[in-house]
């Protein structure tokens, strides 16, 4: 834990080398330590996800968090660039890792890093946490509700992403999934096939599902925000880096 | 969750945006998902933009499912009341 810390938006080399806006937030000090990427969820870089890594900063973490959007709207409010590049297809998922992967690079060449960077998402974040932990050398990968790691889209469904599950047996780092029980997307269902595939692939995962949380429920300023969920989330994903981003 | 579902529209029109300032309007996105400012978990949102004066040429709003549905129901309703000669 870290009483100072600071927070400035940086650029990084992102996806093909590509220069990108990034949010970083650093405890003061010159300990060794971890590093955390926050993936940012679809409604944008915004001031919920930068609170989250300041949190992590607070908690004893470099965190860094890109911004995904930066191509298509450079300087854009995080509504109106989420709004732009949905109208664009959105993000591919080789872009999403490229960024991914550019920003645990710049987490490791600071030097108060010990090597080890973990990745965190929420919603389509979560999903993109899981495929980015399938493709790059992470060291933990927290996934929240995120949907469509696994289970088939509804008949009709405009789906525009995959499911992960071919992906899955390339699982590189531990994962740790919190899920609301009532949401459907992912269902309880959907986050069974994940458990089920993970076992029988022999990675290490832990997953926790809350009683009377759907989705979202870490969102402090949206009405799925469950208090209980939420808190003892916190001290899950607290207690996973501990372990595995520790010195 | 997270639809990922985007339908986008070809528009011609005018929409009062950002400062107060009226513009032209040429593209509409319309997409099922979390909003960023209406207490629902989901909701119909449509963008009303121009793409070509950059990201904030934009209108947006948030309707909850019954309340864009309504809307159909009103827009339908004022297209049909008026002779044909004038909505084609």
């Amino acid at each position: 834990m870290s009483e100072d810390l600071s927070a400035t938006t940086i650029r990084i080399s992102g996806h093909r080398g590509d220069e990108i806006e990034a949010y970083l937030a650093r405890p003061e000090g010159e300990a060794k330590r971890g590093g955390v990427v926050v993936i940012h969820h679809m409604p944008g870089f915004d001031r919920s996800t930068k609170e989250i890594a300041r949190r992590f900063a607070e908690l004893g973490y470099d965190a860094i968090c890109p911004n995904l959007y930066w191509r298509e709207a450079p300087g854009a409010s995080p509504d109106d660039a989420a709004a732009t590049a949905r109208a664009s297809g959105g993000v591919p998922d080789d872009r999403l890792v490229g960024d991914v992967g550019g920003a645990a690079s710049h987490l490791r060449s600071l030097d108060t890093s010990n090597g080890k960077v973990g990745v965190i998402g929420y919603c389509s974040g979560g999903r993109q946490s899981v495929l980015a932990a399938c493709n790059l050398g992470l060291d933990a990968a927290v996934d929240c509700y995120g949907a469509f790691v696994t289970g088939t889209p509804p008949e009709g469904f405009p789906l525009k992403v995959t499911n992960l599950v071919e992906q899955l047996p390339n699982l590189g780092c531990p994962l740790l999934g919190l899920f609301g029980a009532d949401d459907q997307f992912p269902s309880p269902e959907q986050v069974k096939e994940l458990e089920q595939i993970l076992t029988e692939h022999g990675k290490q995962f832990e997953f926790h599902s809350y009683e009377g949380a759907g989705h979202a429920f870490f969102s402090p300023d949206r009405p799925s925000y469950n208090v209980a969920a939420a808190n003892d989330g916190w001290e899950r994903i607290a207690t996973f880096f501990a372990e595995h981003l520790g010195s | 969750m997270c639809t990922y579902s985007t339908e986008k529209k070809n528009i011609d029109g005018s929409a009062k945006g950002p400062g107060g300032s009226w513009f032209q309007v040429r593209e509409a996105t319309v997409y099922f998902d979390h909003p960023v400012h209406a207490m629902a978990t989901h909701t119909l949102n449509i963008d009303l933009a121009d793409p070509t004066k950059g990201p904030s040429a934009r209108v947006a709003v948030e309707l909850t499912a019954a309340s864009a549905r309504s809307l159909i129901d009103a827009v339908q309703a004022a297209l049909a009341s008026v002779p044909p000669e004038l909505s084609s």
